[in-house]
C-alpha cells in the first residue's frame, strides 16, 4: 500500500518531515466473551503539517483509530509513533477537538479558551485568549456561556481552546457532524484558513465524502469490520479548491465507488 | 389560560392569592358550620400567633430550629460531598462501601431518635445529629450518581491539556457534576427542615416543633399547633425559593430544564 504522498499540493513546497507513524496497528475489543477485531493492520505515516482526512462509514474504527493516537486507548498490537517516540498517554502537545460537546458548559468563552493555559502569567493568558478569539470570530462573546451559543460558535471555542495550547497535532472527531449543512461548509473554510496560518498536523475523521475531498491532503478510506485502510487518496487540487471542476469530481467518485457506492441514488 | 401561554404578570400573583384565600375561607367555614370546639379557625391560629410574637418566644423558636438544620445541613455537606466524590471518582472504593449506604439509606431518620438519644443524649446534638443523618443520604447519592455521570469527553478533555487525576477532579468533574450536586442539595435541605420538627418534638425543650407539641400537652392550644405548622410550611418554602436561587448562578445554569 502505497504512503507517498501526492507532488502536487502545496505540501511539495515544504520538505516533507514525517511526524506521525501507525506500525501494524491492531485493536480487538472483548464483548460478552467475544473478541471483536475493530482494526486491523494499520499502517500510515502522517507528515508535518499535513492535513489527512480518515473516511469510512460508521463502525469503521476510525474514531477508534484516531482515539488511540491521541492516547486514550491503548492498541491491542502494535505501535504508534509521535515525532519518534511510542504514545502512551494523552499530552497537550496533540490535542483532540470532540463534536461542540466538548465544549466545558461551566466556563465562559474565555474561560473555555484559556483552559490550557494555566501556567502562563495572568497578562500572556488574557492575550492568547484575546488573539484566540478573534481568531475563531467570537469578538464580543467573551464572557458568554456555552448555552447560549449556536452549535457552530460552540465548535469554535473549542478549536480554539484546542489551538491556544499552540499544540502540533489536532485531531478532529467528525466536529461538524452536529452542525447544519451551511453552517458546516463556514466551518470548513474556517479550519482551512487557520491551518494554512498555523500549519498543524491535522487528523480529521469523516463520513462525509465531500468534505473529506474539500478539506484534506491525503483521504485515508477505510472499510468496515474489521477497520482497514482500503486506499489513499492524494488529492492534488490546491486551495481554495473549486467544487465543481473536473478534478475534484473525478476525486470524489473515485472514493464513491471505492466505497462502493453508486454514483445514482 | 392554556399550558402553553405565558401568565401575564398580575395573573402570576393574582391567582394564587386568589387560591389561598379560598383556602383560607374554606377553612374558616368548615371550623364555622361544624360548631368544632377544638380545631381552630384561620383567625383564631393568628391571634394565637401574634401572643407568641408579643410575649417574644416564637422568634426564639424560629432561631433554634433554624440553628438546627444550619448545622446538621452544614455538617452533611461538609461530610456527604467530599465523600460523594470520591466515591463517584473511584468506582471500586463505591462497590464497596454501596450496600452499606443502600441499607441505611431508607431508614427514617425518625427512626434514629432512641440511638440519637443513647448517642448524645436529650439535647441540641441529638437533633442536630437527626438532620445529619436526613440530609447525608441524599446528599452523597446524588453526588456519586454526579460524578458517576459526567461524560468520558469531559475527562478526556481534561486530561489531554494535561491536567493531573486531581485537577481533573476539581477543575473537570465536580463543575460538571454540580448541577446534580445541587439537586441533592435541595433535596436535603428540604429533608433536613423536615427531620429537626421531628427531632424537637423529643429531644429538646425549644423549637417549632417543640412549640407543637408543647402547645399541645400544656393546655391543648390547638391554635398554636396550627399557627407553628403553617410556620413551618411558610419558612420551608422561603427556603426552598432561596435555593432555587443558586441555580440560575450561570456556571450550574446550563445543568437545568428550561435552560437550553
Amino acid at each position: 500500500m502505497s504512503i507517498q504522498p501526492m507532488i502536487e499540493t502545496e505540501m511539495s513546497t515544504h520538505t516533507l518531515r514525517p511526524k506521525l507513524r501507525t506500525e501494524e496497528v491492531n485493536m480487538i475489543f472483548t464483548r460478552d466473551g467475544k473478541n471483536l477485531p475493530v482494526l486491523e493492520n494499520i499502517n500510515l505515516e502522517v507528515f508535518d503539517g499535513e492535513f489527512i482526512c480518515l473516511l469510512g462509514p460508521s463502525g469503521c474504527g476510525k474514531s477508534t483509530l484516531l482515539s488511540a493516537i491521541a492516547g486514550f486507548l491503548k492498541p491491542t498490537s502494535g505501535d504508534i509513533l509521535i515525532d519518534g517516540e511510542i504514545v502512551r498517554a494523552p499530552d497537550p502537545r496533540r490535542i483532540f477537538v470532540f463534536q461542540e460537546r466538548g465544549v466545558f458548559p461551566w466556563l465562559t468563552v474565555e474561560g473555555n479558551i484559556g483552559f490550557g493555559l494555566g501556567r502562563l502569567p495572568r497578562s500572556e493568558r488574557a492575550q492568547r485568549i484575546q488573539y484566540y478569539v478573534k481568531m475563531v470570530g467570537l469578538e464580543g462573546f467573551e464572557k458568554s456561556y456555552p448555552h447560549e451559543l449556536s452549535g457552530g460558535m460552540k465548535q469554535r471555542v473549542e478549536v480554539a481552546r484546542a489551538l491556544a495550547v499552540n499544540p502540533d497535532v489536532l485531531f478532529l472527531d467528525e466536529p461538524f457532524g452536529a452542525l447544519d449543512s451551511i453552517t458546516r461548509m463556514i466551518m470548513r473554510g474556517e479550519l482551512l484558513r487557520i491551518w494554512q496560518a498555523e500549519r498543524k498536523t491535522i487528523l480529521f475523521v469523516t463520513h462525509d465524502i465531500d468534505e473529506a475531498v474539500q478539506l484534506a491532503d491525503r483521504v485515508v478510506v477505510m472499510s468496515a469490520r474489521p477497520g482497514r485502510i482500503q486506499q489513499i487518496v492524494p488529492i492534488d487540487i490546491s486551495h481554495p479548491r473549486d467544487i465543481s471542476s473536473p478534478r475534484y469530481l473525478e476525486l470524489r467518485d473515485g472514493i464513491l465507488s471505492q466505497i462502493g457506492l453508486a454514483h445514482n441514488l | 389560560m392554556s399550558a402553553q401561554a405565558q401568565p401575564r404578570k398580575w395573573e402570576r400573583f393574582f391567582w394564587p392569592v386568589l387560591a389561598t384565600a379560598f383556602f383560607l375561607a374554606l377553612w374558616h367555614y368548615a371550623v364555622v358550620w361544624t360548631a368544632t370546639n377544638i380545631f381552630p379557625s384561620p383567625l383564631a391560629v393568628e391571634k394565637g400567633l401574634v401572643e407568641l410574637v408579643h410575649k417574644g418566644v416564637l422568634y426564639q423558636d424560629i432561631l433554634d430550629s433554624l440553628r438546627r438544620v444550619a448545622i446538621g445541613y452544614l455538617a452533611a455537606v461538609a461530610i456527604g460531598v467530599p465523600l460523594g466524590l470520591l466515591f463517584g471518582w473511584y468506582p471500586a472504593i463505591n462497590q464497596v462501601v454501596n450496600p452499606v449506604i443502600q441499607i441505611l439509606r431508607p431508614i427514617s431518620p425518625i427512626a434514629w431518635i432512641p440511638v440519637a438519644i443513647i448517642f448524645f443524649g436529650v439535647g441540641d446534638y441529638a437533633a442536630i445529629f437527626l438532620v445529619f443523618l436526613g440530609a447525608f443520604f441524599p446528599i452523597l447519592v446524588t453526588c456519586v450518581d454526579g460524578v458517576a455521570n459526567v461524560p468520558l469527553i469531559y475527562r478526556r478533555a481534561g486530561t489531554n491539556f494535561g491536567l493531573t487525576p486531581p485537577q481533573v477532579l476539581a477543575r473537570v468533574v465536580f463543575p460538571a457534576a454540580l448541577p446534580s450536586i445541587l439537586v441533592g442539595l435541595r433535596i436535603a435541605l428540604g429533608i433536613g427542615w423536615l427531620v429537626v420538627v421531628a427531632g424537637e418534638m423529643i429531644a429538646v425543650t425549644s423549637g417549632l416543633g417543640y412549640l407543637i407539641i408543647d402547645s399541645r400537652n400544656s393546655g391543648k392550644r390547638y391554635d398554636l399547633v396550627v399557627g407553628a405548622m403553617l410556620l413551618i410550611g411558610i419558612i420551608g418554602l422561603a427556603l426552598d425559593l432561596l435555593f432555587r436561587r443558586v441555580e440560575t448562578f450561570k456556571p450550574v445554569r446550563w445543568g437545568f430544564r428550561n435552560e437550553s
